[in-house]
């Protein structure tokens, strides 16, 4: 143990100092962080920020003195109140574990046991620490359960995972986190899997709770928007280097690099209203159902015109993607009717013939799943052209080149398989195979939702660019205001099944507005550190 | 397989056959990086392959020939000794090798073919489709294994195609099972379902879309089920229903021979022996692959 007299107060409590982190493999070895020294002093919240592949996560690992498998710290300091964890035998660093710096995942759902209830999971930390005795620990989880904003709680933490929504968890694992009063906590991503409109909360009841405490954080994220409203200051990294640190809003008022900049300015891309056009798709007062009865979709009708967007938003459940099913024919409707063009479209799949299959494409959320691992890129968008246009030989190759072009992709990549690829490049051969069937329209289902801010912009961009040059509809479902922006023409806000509100973009974003789209709209984060305050306000 | 394209009526060009020759040179370095267990049965199966091969050229006499005195011992003229007709133990011992694995293989190649089909289409079909085949699996399994080979043996009567018929018959139903688990997950990917939007047939989305990605669980169910299968049909051998004589097999050499284990002598169970390892073998060279695949091996 540490002794408190020796305790310094102008000494921060956690310095890292020059750390190198490099993956071991048999190959080759990599390095994944570069270099890198950081500060945090007593009740100071530091925001790491960068896209993935960062070293973000790493960083924030090796602030507990721990390395994932197959990586290994080369060199450096990891200075707890000075102390080097990383010279520590790994039976004492445990002791700094869950006790002095604990972490927060970004999956709370993997992070819990399903098979205990909530402040079991809690107390066990602070038990096992020899930190507070059972009863203790109990009083205060429901005391941090209070403070985080959670309902009933004094029962609260009877629940079991599984029986609480994740916003609800993910606070539960702050307050799991929190339960033996550490120095520093780690966050990890922890508000990225949840809804916009939950994500607002649980950063508001992260926000009030270490301030409460005075516990100093470092708080990792992509989202430079989330990281304005918690952290007083902030870095900024890039392939494990560290790029620019600084004040919060000095930094993001005179960013100093390029690449800072890139990031301030990512989501203040927006698009102007295209003229209408002859209307592609048209739904019509489409229900649906998984079972007999329970509604997924009631009374949505929609229109796409041609060479416009309509973005369709909400949260998740408000059966956005279930709205793709149904036009696909995957999910045929119990009422209403989809058409193309003016003419009806058959309910299911199976009775469609392939020229109405070709007209309508699928661009899909994850370029991992969408892509067969065992295919290449010639084959993946190889394949419409020859099913739907019977290409082959040079007219195929000269197609396919084309296609490359169109999606800016190297020709080069035709020969690799998607595990090449990043996930950017991933997704753009997601939207060459959709292009190649040469549709009419094309639905988007959260295509930017699963890349980084910057690569998302500019597959937005190309999207974009793509419907100037073809003229292409877009039915383009999204749970990102910011996107929406960006890229919508039309704009239809869902809930729980039913269209809410829709109309042209700028008719829907101006006041007055319905609540649930202002509710939308306000848990968008803006580029400000004064945001959040001004939302709860 | 995933990158032939023999059947399809437009083939999609296929440059470069420099990924064959790398698949050759990973091939031949995985080999050498393999552990030691790993490389001693790949040395087995070899030798084994190289006996099935050239039977004939190996055996110093016939399969069926009667050469010598009954139960002669172990000598320069006879190897391993003679059996109850004076027939020669060793060149019986190499000829069965090819029976038994030759047999072995062609159950384990259609019990494959028969399952891995119907597997991967009840996965993809769903629906009615799926609950039939799974419940008649369902009712096949639930019948002892043995008991029923040794049934529809007595009904068809032990032909080497009845046999291989039977066997693969039986054991479809375990390969089906694992198929159709395997197939699910990857049925359910958004490639699958890009694949049906597009139109495709259940042909394409099996063969193009689906077999590539589950080959790895099914190669090592094909050498765990050729364990099971070489077991089966050395036991119906023993128990006198499978490959009838003079075929040589080991399974029915131990029992022709095993009145020479009260003389003390361990004759028959060199046939055993034979089974135990080229079992053993391939169970270490499955465990191997299935350690690669998974991406345990270190």
């Amino acid at each position: 143990m540490i002794s408190k007299a020796e305790e310094n107060l102008d000494q921060p409590i956690l310095d890292i100092r020059n750390l190198v982190i490099e993956s071991r493999s048999r190959k080759a070895r990599q390095r994944l962080v570069n270099n890198i020294s950081l500060t945090l002093n007593a009740g100071e919240v530091l925001g790491l920020i960068g896209e993935s592949g960062a070293g973000k996560s790493t960083i924030g690992l090796a602030a507990m003195g721990y390395v994932r498998d197959g990586m290994e710290i080369t060199s450096g300091e990891v200075f707890f109140e000075g102390t080097d964890l990383l010279r520590l035998p790994e039976r004492r660093r445990r002791h700094y574990h869950g006790r002095r710096v604990a972490y927060v995942a970004q999956s709370a759902a993997a992070a819990f046991n399903p098979a205990h209830t909530l402040i079991d999971q809690y107390v066990e930390t602070a038990v096992v620490h020899g930190v507070r005795t059972d009863a203790q620990a109990r009083e205060e989880a429901v005391d941090l359960y209070r403070q985080l904003g959670l309902p009933d709680p004094e029962t609260f933490g009877n629940r079991y995972p599984h029986q609480v929504s994740g916003g609800q968890l993910q606070r539960a694992m702050v307050a799991a986190a929190m339960a033996c009063h550490p120095e520093v906590l780690v966050f990890d991503e922890p508000t990225t899997a949840l809804d916009v409109t939950t994500q607002i909360e649980v950063l508001a009841a992260i926000r009030r709770t270490i301030r409460n405490h005075g516990t100093a954080a470092l708080y990792i994220t992509h989202d430079l928007a989330v990281v304005a409203q918690i952290a007083d200051r902030v870095m900024v990294l890039r392939h494990g280097n560290m790029i620019e640190e600084g004040d919060t809003s000095q930094l993001l008022e005179t960013p100093g690099e390029d690449y800072t900049r890139q990031l301030v300015s990512v989501r203040n891309l927006h698009k102007e209203a295209t003229p209408a056009g002859d209307t592609v798709l048209s739904i019509e007062a489409v229900r649906a159902e998984y079972s007999r009865g329970v509604a997924v979709l009631d009374g949505v009708s929609i229109d796409v015109e041609k060479g416009r967007t309509v973005a369709v938003v909400g949260e998740s459940g408000s059966g956005k993607s279930t709205l793709a099913r149904v036009i696909t024919g995957l999910l045929p409707p119990t009422h209403g009717r989809v058409s193309l063009h003016g003419k009806p479209l058959k309910p299911a799949l199976k009775d469609r013939d392939q020229q109405t299959l070709q007209r309508v494409q699928m661009i899909y959320q994850l370029p991992d799943t969408a892509l067969n691992p065992r295919q290449r890129v010639r084959d993946i968008i190889g394949r419409p052209l020859q099913f739907y246009h019977g290409l082959r030989g040079v007219a195929l190759e000269r197609r396919l080149e084309e296609l490359m072009d169109m999606t800016e992709l190297d020709r080069h990549f035709l020969d690799r398989v998607p595990a090449r690829l990043s996930g950017g490049q991933k997704q753009r051969v997601g939207i060459a195979r959709a292009l190649a069937a040469e549709p009419d329209l094309i639905i988007c289902d959260e295509v930017t939702s699963a890349l980084d801010q910057l690569v998302g912009e500019q597959v937005l961009n190309l999207l974009l660019r793509l419907q100037r040059e073809l003229g292409m509809s877009y039915l383009f479902i999204t749970h990102d205001l910011g996107t929406v922006d960006a890229i919508a023409d039309q704009v239809v806000v869902m809930r729980k099944g039913q269209v809410v509100e829709q109309g042209a973009k700028d008719q829907v974003f101006a006041p007055p507005h319905q609540p649930y789209t202002r509710e939308l709209l306000d848990s968008v984060p803006e580029m400000d550190p004064g945001w959040l305050d001004r939302v709860l306000a | 397989m995933m990158t032939s394209d023999k059947h399809s009526n437009r083939p999609v060009p296929l440059g470069n056959h420099q990924g064959q020759r790398s698949w050759w040179r990973k091939l031949a370095r995985g080999m050498i990086e393999a552990p030691v267990s790993a490389q001693l049965a790949l040395v087995v199966l070899a030798a084994y392959l190289v006996v099935i091969l050239f039977a004939p050229m190996l055996a110093p006499y016939g399969e069926a020939a009667v050469v010598g005195d009954a139960f002669a011992p172990w000598s320069p003229q006879h190897l391993l000794g003679t059996d109850s007709l004076g027939r020669d133990i060793f060149s019986r011992m190499i000829y069965a090798a090819r029976n038994t694995v030759g047999i072995t293989f062609a159950a384990t190649v259609l019990a494959f073919l028969i399952g891995g089909a119907m597997g991967m289409v009840a996965a993809v079909s769903g629906g009615w489709v799926d609950q039939f085949l799974s419940r008649l699996v369902d009712i096949l399994m639930a019948i002892p294994l043995l008991i029923f080979a040794l049934l529809l043996l007595m009904i068809f009567g032990s032909s080497v195609p009845a046999l291989i018929l039977i066997i693969a018959g039986l054991e479809s139903t375990r390969v089906f099972r694992l198929t159709r688990a395997v197939a699910m997950n990857v049925a359910a990917m958004e490639y699958v379902e890009a694949a049906r939007l597009r139109g495709e047939g259940m042909l394409w989305i099996v063969r193009r879309e689906i077999l590539p990605n589950i080959l790895a669980p099914l190669s090592a169910e094909f050498g765990l089920r050729f364990c099971f299968i070489f077991l089966l049909v050395s036991s119906l051998s023993f128990l006198g229903l499978g490959l009838q004589p003079p075929t040589a097999d080991w399974g029915g050499m131990v029992r022709e021979n095993v009145m020479l284990i009260t003389f003390g002598q361990i004759t028959p169970l060199l046939p055993a022996a034979a089974i135990a390892i080229l079992t053993i073998a391939v169970n270490l060279v499955v465990d191997w692959f299935l350690n690669k695949t998974s991406g345990l091996a270190k």
